[in-house]
């Protein structure tokens, strides 16, 4: 992209930028870590992702200050403005996902230890790896102003609901074989779907780095997951 | 690597929403300044109560081309212009047109304020008065007053009506050749950068002035402003170097615009 003649408006819009690579980085090692304290039950672990959110909130502040100090300087235009009110929106996406790992991470320092080791355990790690994949395939997107990275993404998230249904059902098997299982169970069900939530801001990130990108929206039918009949909603942040 | 897909709508192909109908209409304008080649062969249609805005870097030929629609461009020995411009579907370069005739349908408000070295009425009543618009003077007086007011002047200047136009503020000299543009209600306007000169209230009265004209008239105004332009207008023109690059809807132009240049001239980055 070509240089602004005013470079300080390069080095604004490159500040927002490095921003949300911050906030990628948290955001990611806080899924990382939140899986990782789930699956070896360490509560410190899932403490100190509880910690990490303020670090979000914070960022996604200086975010929308900073994107608001420019659009009244600058007044953007074109490309530079989708950067700008992407950005802002990118933001948002990355601070819910950071909400959600600090859901899961609260419900890790309540949860009884002597289910741990469940198959289901692994299914979740899988559904948390792909995510992983997602959140960094699209952030990357972001930095490489890539709007066919951001595309694959958007096409891709299908495979999580997919795995989210299957695994429903596995844990609706456990409990009812062993009605003790069941409060385990339940948190289970809620960090799948958290996960699952998760993928769902890495999509929204992919619209929104197309639409930085091509000033176009990404829309039509793209391939789905099963579409989930038992509707689990996770309890507030 | 590539994920083509088929399923992503392509927004940029689709058709723009139809133009409505061109009130000027110029096709191979070219314009020469002597050995200068300063307009290139400019094809554009101007819809019917709008606002066109014409942006581009200085140099490119905004003012030229506004000069060509009610053939200022005569005025300079020099120049010499080539093409067809219709107004209405009437060729305005046909010899037995009346250009006073012309210039009375085709107002003109110019970069710089050029009031006449007479008094502020004068300098709006003269265009009425010429084309007998009023039967009376209380008719004439009722002009003067409405253009002095829907140009935002009216206030500052009711007690001295009869003191010479060039003796105003710079800002003030602007909204009165506004003024003095509206009184004769020409159905097209061409305004050459009308708000350089005004703070940023006089700015927003005559943006909303434009707003207001553009129910009934055809309005072209060239800014170096992009968010006036932005503001006012529903179609907008980019010239560069004396072509012109991209026309379009306001909209189209300045959220994505379809050539580069255009894009590095909105955005502010290096041509
Ligand atoms: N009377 C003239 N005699 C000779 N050359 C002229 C004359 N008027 C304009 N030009 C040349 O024609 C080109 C276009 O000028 P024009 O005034 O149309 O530019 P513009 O787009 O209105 O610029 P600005 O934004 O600075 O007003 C320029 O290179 C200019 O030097
Ligand atoms: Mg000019």
């Amino acid at each position: 992209m070509t240089q602004h003649i005013v470079r300080a408006y390069d080095e604004e819009l490159g500040a927002l930028s490095v921003k949300i690579n911050q906030m990628g980085g948290i955001a990611e090692a806080m899924l990382t870590d939140a899986i990782d304290a789930l699956v070896r039950h360490d509560v410190g672990k899932a403490r100190g992702v509880i910690e990490r959110d303020g670090q979000l909130d914070a960022l996604q502040n200086e975010i929308e200050e900073l994107a608001v100090l420019v659009i009244a300087k600058r007044q953007p235009m074109a490309n530079d403005l989708r950067h700008i009110m992407g950005t802002i929106r990118i933001a948002s996406d990355i601070e819910r996902i950071g909400d959600l790992m600090k859901n899961i991470a609260k419900r890790v320092t309540v949860m009884e230890e002597r289910f741990i080791g469940t198959r289901s355990l692994a299914g979740i790690q899988h559904m948390a790896h792909l995510v992983l994949g997602q959140v960094k395939a699209v952030l990357d997107g972001f930095a490489q102003k890539s709007s066919d990275l951001a595309r694959h993404v958007w096409l891709h998230d299908g495979e999580v609901d997919q795995l989210n249904n299957s695994l429903f059902r596995e844990l609706l098997t456990y409990m009812m074989e062993d009605p003790r299982s069941i409060t385990f169970s339940t948190h289970l069900l809620f960090i799948a779907k958290n996960i699952e939530r998760a993928g769902d801001h890495a999509t929204n990130i992919a619209e929104t780095v197309f639409f930085i990108e091509t000033g176009q929206q990404l829309s039509g039918p793209r391939p789905k997951g099963e579409s989930s009949v038992f509707a689990v909603s996770a309890p507030g942040k | 690597m590539s994920f083509a897909s088929p399923m992503i709508q392509e927004q940029a192909n689709m058709p723009e929403p139809a133009a409505a109908a061109a009130k000027v209409a110029a096709r191979n304008v070219n314009v020469y300044y002597g050995e200068k080649h300063a307009l290139k062969d400019v094809s554009v249609d101007i819809p019917v109560r709008a606002v066109t805005s014409f942006i581009g870097p200085s140099g490119c030929g905004k003012s030229t081309f506004l000069r060509c629609i009610n053939r200022m461009n005569d005025t300079i020995p020099i120049c010499r212009v080539t093409g067809d411009i219709t107004i209405d579907g009437k060729d305005i370069y046909d010899s037995r047109l009346d250009v006073v005739l012309l210039r009375a349908r085709v107002g003109m408000v110019f970069q710089k304020p050029n009031p006449f070295p007479k008094s502020i009425y004068e300098n709006v009543a003269y265009g009425p008065r010429l084309h007998g618009m009023a039967r009376s003077k209380t008719e004439l007086d009722e002009i003067v007053v409405n253009s002095l007011k829907r140009a935002s002047l009216f206030e500052e200047v009711k007690d001295r009506l009869q003191e010479s136009g060039t003796g105003l503020s710079g800002g003030q000299q602007q909204r009165l050749c506004i003024a003095r543009a509206i009184a004769v209600s020409p159905e097209v306007i061409l305004m050459d950068e009308p708000c350089s000169a005004l703070d940023p209230i006089a700015t927003a009265k005559i943006e909303e002035l434009i707003d207001e004209l553009r129910s009934n008239f055809t309005i072209v105004i060239v800014t170096h402003s992009m968010q006036q332009a932005a503001r006012v207008s529903q179609r907008t023109a980019f010239f560069h170097l004396g072509s012109l690059v991209e026309e379009g809807s306001t909209e189209q132009i300045f959220t994505n615009p379809k050539d580069k240049r255009t894009q590095d001239y909105i955005t502010g980055r290096f041509g």
